[in-house]
């Protein structure tokens, strides 16, 4: 089945000629329209809207929106904070980058609607700290439509007010965590926080009750505002509804954002038709779907089982090709859909290397608050770097598993699982090259095979 | 003694009453302290913990554990390149060993004639057009090692033009 | 099925085990109250919880109930409510004690859990336990032991950090053994109120430290070495010293101010090498001044007193009792009292002034209270001589009126029992007038011109009860045998009531209560054996209306009539 279209929902206007991120172009388009709307509704509403649109964070999670709201503690009579985690640092990952720099003010109203649906009155964009430019572009992006009346007191007339800030990160990935973000914004070291206690629902920011949503999340809250939750319930698949930004990266003809109707198109139709294959003289090795947190794919493996759809169940076959890209059938098949950041590696890729290249981010990358992700991911990361530049021993994939097993499930936060999937994954998947890596086996570099690590 | 710019001081007190609590200013006030010095000097960590009513460790915790924050001064001009996962699969160590190669510099330390610092950084969210570097603010995309010389020749053409 | 206790406690599982417990303890003193373990490093019961060390991870799960009806659904197998175990395992210490919660701490998964964790921790660890001042008292020895898997996998090279960084004068810090727990830097801000210790860097690579050019130097620094579960934190006073399992550890009382912070002094043969906090949850939970710790330094300091002498030269006991005797006689006693002896002493005290017809004085030592555990008062033990009657006021600040009443002829011979008088205000001709009769530990001005001087015992040497300032009378233990010259206080003191003929009471601490207990109300069929550790809370009314110096401080907020000092 050829791919089907792209659904630019959040990228309508990304790569449109003439568009610029001013306010006066985002109005020619119909801009804030659905903010005007939205503000004389019931907040209430606008929750309800955000349920039955099955809307799923887009930050990597996947965790429903609608339900992320609704846990809220309304009770304790203290302020209500969103935060918008613009941190955008999942290697792989590159879909919020456009939104902030290309369509700032899509976001600015979806942060609006959000706020006036949950009685926000203040709210923080945590941006990561390179994209300076972007930070700049929100602030103006911010004062236009302040000057406007889209934001600060009384917005569009009303008696409801809302004050957006930028945040600037300074480059930890561990930002990108809900509470080490939350963290980082009260101004000390991102160490995540143990929950229970500190859902960020109940015990967010300053201790209030705060949501933390991924800008490209925030950008579809505006759009279900507008065509309503059961409307846009209808784009996608069940339970895997909407659209959402795919970004290839890697060994493609064609990489880049491309925007998809969630489940709509399989992995085969996206690298090989969207993406236009692999580089001449190569084959598709391995492909990370959902950022390098993701457990990564080999191609020619098979997944058979039995899954719902409608009512039936009904059995599935697939390769890698066959995999629809949604949440729910890449977490059946062992991996996730997490950010959306698919990575394609093919057979030029060492994958003892490129477990290399991710074990380095990871302990680099590491808070060093909890034993252990701290001390395991450095260890995972000697241990591959030894191999690649120093002596491999046969043994070494089964220590990385190992390693990586008392890691995952045993951590305060998802960095745990996040470091130790990859290096579980490589290994299981790619298990005898991890076994024959050695330098006597290895043979010279191929030319034009770059170094990973 | 701290000697920062008028400009500096009013983007500082205006930040500050963005937050509940003064902490939170601790990150942007590190940032406009660094874009005015070049770097984060011990005094000005004591001058923002005294500002913000923290103590200096406080502050300290937070310029050793980003990475972005530096306490010495680097070159002229600041290359960033990414050496996660996409971009080192399309070449980046390649590209960062070529800016070295431009400048005769290590990785982190400032070259000899001044010009530049170069260091490989984490993934700078712009994979699909790998290999990607950072000059000072500006990304660079598609920079292979032939696009570094070029770059690294853009560099030398052109000679500081004020103080950093 | 599984019924509450009472309406504040809920019953919770351990290992098959229930209990009933107050809602919301934490599962690791829950399950300690079953005598079952769960190892941990970065809980403790005094700080916030960090959760950062995974040790104490256990299973846990919640009864099962219909999600529609809410009743409890059954486990056929068993007869019982299904137990709904959650898949991955949780953290005793922020697991807090609810109606019904099970937790497993013997199965398959927590020993993996647990290997896992020590194995992280040792890697990067240096092999230093033939150096290390921990050794013997180290939870990572402790723990790899009972809960490690046995041997090593790591092969790599292991993390270098800073070795021997001199934190603050009396710490010191060994950044690679440091295990990143954050016991010390939550210490610090939440108790010590001393926001000064922080961890720079990030990931493995984080490291413990000062801000650059301050110090850990506050008066309650040395806690953080008691709590550092490793060798990361230790005493600069106690390095290299002592391997502590040649230590005995014998229960005392700080001395240096009312407050009564129990301690723990560590000896060996006959020598005192170092003083720890010992928990008592209602006086000082698990913390003590340093000031406090060197207190055993006096001990075998310079100026301690070891030789009976009558008149400038050395002689018996027996004949300075005799001499004492003969110079009392006279009539015109004083009788100057210590806020620093012992209740038994200072019932003693009393009788000595009984028997001479003479009042007694304390010497009154005020500073300035730390609202911690160094309260106001730096006597400790000024209520155990109201209680035992030997004074009915507070001590003056100096002995103004004994040395007018010197002055005047009315007075003609003065006991010292451990007060140096010259400090206490008496000029140099005020001592010179009247013969003394010093009892004491160290010399000093009044040792030096007294005409008997009979060596007594400090604290570390004898046995007996202070009352603190709560009104708390609290047992302290002989630590080191006293040094050779030096004469209990008690005997001393029976001797010297027996001699100028009072009555002959005990001369030990056991045949004391015994008179105690029948002529002190407060102590009135009191026992010093049945005392507990944690001391027993006497009723302070009857003093209620005197101006106590202290003010408010840890586990003491002082009754509300008098005036008080303000808080610090």
């Amino acid at each position: 089945m050829p791919a089907p279209e792209q659904h630019r929902l959040i990228f309508r206007h990304i790569d449109e000629p003439g568009y610029s991120n001013d306010l006066a172009c985002y109005q020619r388009n119909g801009g804030y329209e659905v903010l005007r709307k939205a503000v004389q509704r019931k907040p209430e509403e606008l929750v309800d809207e955000v349920k039955k649109s099955g809307l799923r964070g887009r930050g990597g999670a996947g965790f429903p929106c609608g339900v992320k709201w609704s846990l809220l503690d309304r009770k304790s009579g203290k302020p209500i904070y969103l935060v918008v985690n613009a941190d955008e640092s999942e290697p792989g990952t590159f879909k919020d980058r456009y939104i902030i720099y290309r369509d700032p003010h899509q976001l600015i109203e979806g942060i609006m609607i959000t706020c006036f649906a949950n009685k926000v009155e203040r709210t923080f964009i945590y941006i990561r700290g390179e994209f300076p430019d972007g930070a700049k572009i929100l602030e103006k992006a911010i004062a236009e439509a302040r000057a406007a009346g889209f934001v600060g007191p009384n917005i569009v007339g009303t008696a409801y007010g809302c004050e957006i800030y930028v945040h600037r990160g300074a480059g930890a990935y561990i930002c990108g965590e809900e509470t080490g973000l939350i963290e980082s914004l009260e101004g000390k070291r991102p160490y995540p926080r143990i929950k229970p206690p500190y859902f960020p629902a109940v015990l967010g920011l300053y201790q209030c009750p705060t949501i933390v949503n991924n800008v490209e999340t925030l950008c579809h809250v505006k759009h279900i505002a507008d065509m309503g939750g059961e409307a846009y319930s209808k784009i996608g698949t069940p339970n895997n509804t909407g659209t959402r930004i795919l970004c290839v990266s890697g060994q493609v003809q064609r990489p880049g954002y491309y925007e998809f109707e969630v489940g709509r198109v399989t992995m085969g139709q996206l690298l090989n038709e969207v993406c236009g294959g692999p580089l001449p003289g190569r084959t598709f090795k391995a492909v990370i779907p959902g950022g390098s947190s993701a457990k990564v794919l080999r191609f020619g493996e098979r997944y058979k089982g039995k899954r719902k759809v409608g009512a039936e169940m009904v059995e599935y076959d697939w390769g890698v090709e066959d995999i629809p890209m949604d949440f729910d059938s890449l977490a059946m098949i062992g991996s996730m859909g997490g950010s959306g950041g698919v990575i394609v590696m093919d057979d030029s890729v060492s994958m003892v290397e490129a477990l290399g290249n991710i074990n380095a981010f990871y302990s680099h990358e590491s808070c060093g608050q909890c034993t252990p992700c701290r001390e395991g991911s450095l260890w995972m990361k000697r241990i591959t770097a030894r191999m690649v530049h120093g002596d491999a021993r046969p043994g070494d994939g089964a220590l990385l598993k190992s390693v990586a097993d008392q890691i995952a499930g045993r951590t305060i936060c998802a960095f745990g699982e996040g470091c130790a999937w990859p290096t579980q994954s490589f290994v299981a998947k790619f298990g005898e090259e991890f076994k024959s890596y050695s330098k006597e086996t290895r043979g010279p570099r191929p030319d034009g095979v770059p170094e990973l690590v | 003694m701290i000697n920062l710019s008028a400009e500096t001081m009013r983007r500082i007190d205006d930040v500050i009453p963005h937050y509940p609590m003064k902490r939170s200013a601790a990150l942007p006030l590190l940032h406009f302290v660094q874009e005015d010095q070049g770097y984060i000097s011990s005094e000005a960590i004591e001058w923002i913990a005294a500002k913000l009513e923290i103590q200096p460790i406080n502050v300290y915790e937070l310029v050793t554990f980003y990475p972005m924050f530096r306490q010495k001064p680097i070159g002229r001009r600041h290359i960033r390149v990414c050496r996660t996962l996409s971009c080192a699969i399309m070449g980046g160590y390649r590209t960062c060993a070529e800016f070295q190669r431009q400048f005769n510099t290590g990785l982190g330390e400032v070259s000899p004639d001044g010009e530049v610092t170069v260091e490989f950084v984490e993934c700078l969210a712009s994979c699909g057009t790998a290999p990607v570097v950072m000059i000072d603010d500006e990304l660079h995309e598609r920079v292979d090692a032939s696009k570094a010389r070029e770059l690294s020749e853009k560099i030398k053409a052109a000679p500081a033009a004020g103080a950093r | 099925m599984i019924q509450p206790a009472t309406p504040d406690l809920v019953t919770v599982n351990v290992d098959g085990r229930e209990i009933a417990v107050p809602k919301g303890t934490n599962m690791i003193e829950a399950a300690l109250r079953l005598g079952i373990d769960v190892p941990f490093y970065c809980y403790h019961s005094k700080l916030t919880i960090a959760g950062n060390c995974r040790m104490c991870l256990v299973e846990m799960g919640m009864p099962a109930v219909d999600p529609a009806t809410k009743a409890p659904v059954m486990d056929p197998a068993t007869g019982r409510q299904r137990i709904n175990w959650v898949p991955r395992p949780t953290i005793a210490c922020a697991t807090n004690a609810s109606q019904g919660l099970h937790i497993r701490t013997t199965t398959p998964m927590v020993k993996e859990c647990r290997e896992g964790v020590m194995e992280f921790l040792l890697i990067n660890h240096p092999l230093d336990c033939p150096i290390c001042d921990q050794a013997g008292e180290c939870k990572l020895q402790e723990q790899s032991t009972g809960y490690g898997r046995g041997y090593s996998r790591y092969v790599e090279q292991k993390n270098v950090k800073p070795k021997r960084t001199l934190l603050g004068p009396r710490v010191m810090l060994d950044d690679e053994r440091c295990i990143l727990c954050s016991r010390c830097v939550r210490f610090s801000k939440e108790v010590a109120k001393d926001d000064v210790l922080g961890f720079t860097d990030r990931g493995s690579y984080s490291t413990l430290t000062c801000y650059p050019g301050r110090k850990l130097e506050n008066n309650y620094s040395l806690n953080t070495v008691d709590i550092c579960p490793v060798g990361a934190l230790t005493s600069t006073d106690f390095r290299f010293k002592m391997r502590v399992w040649f230590l005995r550890q014998t229960n005392s009382i700080d001395t240096e101010s009312s407050a009564g912070a129990n301690t723990v002094v560590w000896s060996r043969e006959g020598a005192v090498y170092r003083i720890t906090p010992r928990q008592n949850d209602a006086v000082n939970d698990t913390w003590m001044a340093d000031s406090g710790r060197i207190l055993y330094k006096a001990v075998r300091a310079q100026g301690r007193l070891d030789s009976v002498r009558v008149n400038g030269a050395e002689s018996t006991l027996e004949f300075a009792v005799k001499a004492a005797a003969e110079i009392l006689a006279g009539g015109g006693a004083a009788v100057v009292a210590s806020g620093r002896s012992s209740v038994e002493e200072q019932f003693l005290s009393r009788k000595l002034c009984e028997a001479l017809g003479a009042r007694a004085s304390l010497v009154a030592r005020v500073g300035k209270g730390d609202g911690l555990l160094v309260s106001a008062d730096r006597n400790p033990n000024v209520r155990g001589a109201l209680v035992t009657g030997l004074v009915a006021d507070l001590p003056s600040p100096a002995l103004d009126s004994l040395g007018a009443q010197i002055d005047s002829g009315s007075v003609r011979a003065v006991v010292s029992i451990g007060e140096d008088l010259a400090a206490a205000g008496l000029t140099a001709a005020q001592l010179a007038r009247v013969p003394t009769i010093y009892l004491g530990t160290h010399a000093n001005a009044t040792s030096a011109s007294a005409r008997v001087v009979i060596p007594t015992l400090t604290v570390f040497e004898k046995d007996g009860t202070f009352v603190n300032q709560q009104f708390r009378v609290q047992k302290f233990a002989r630590a080191v045998p006293g040094i050779a010259g030096a004469t209990d206080d008690l005997l001393v003191l029976a001797k010297l009531v027996a001699a100028v003929g009072g009555p002959v009471p005990g001369a030990d601490v056991g045949g004391v209560w015994a008179q105690i207990a029948a002529e002190v109300p407060a102590l009135a069929t009191m026992n010093h054996g049945d005392i507990p550790d944690g001391g027993l809370l006497l009723d302070g009314t009857p003093w209620a209306a005197l101006p106590f110096p202290e003010g408010p401080s840890l586990h003491f907020t002082p009754a509300a009539s008098a005036p008080r000092e303000a808080k610090p």
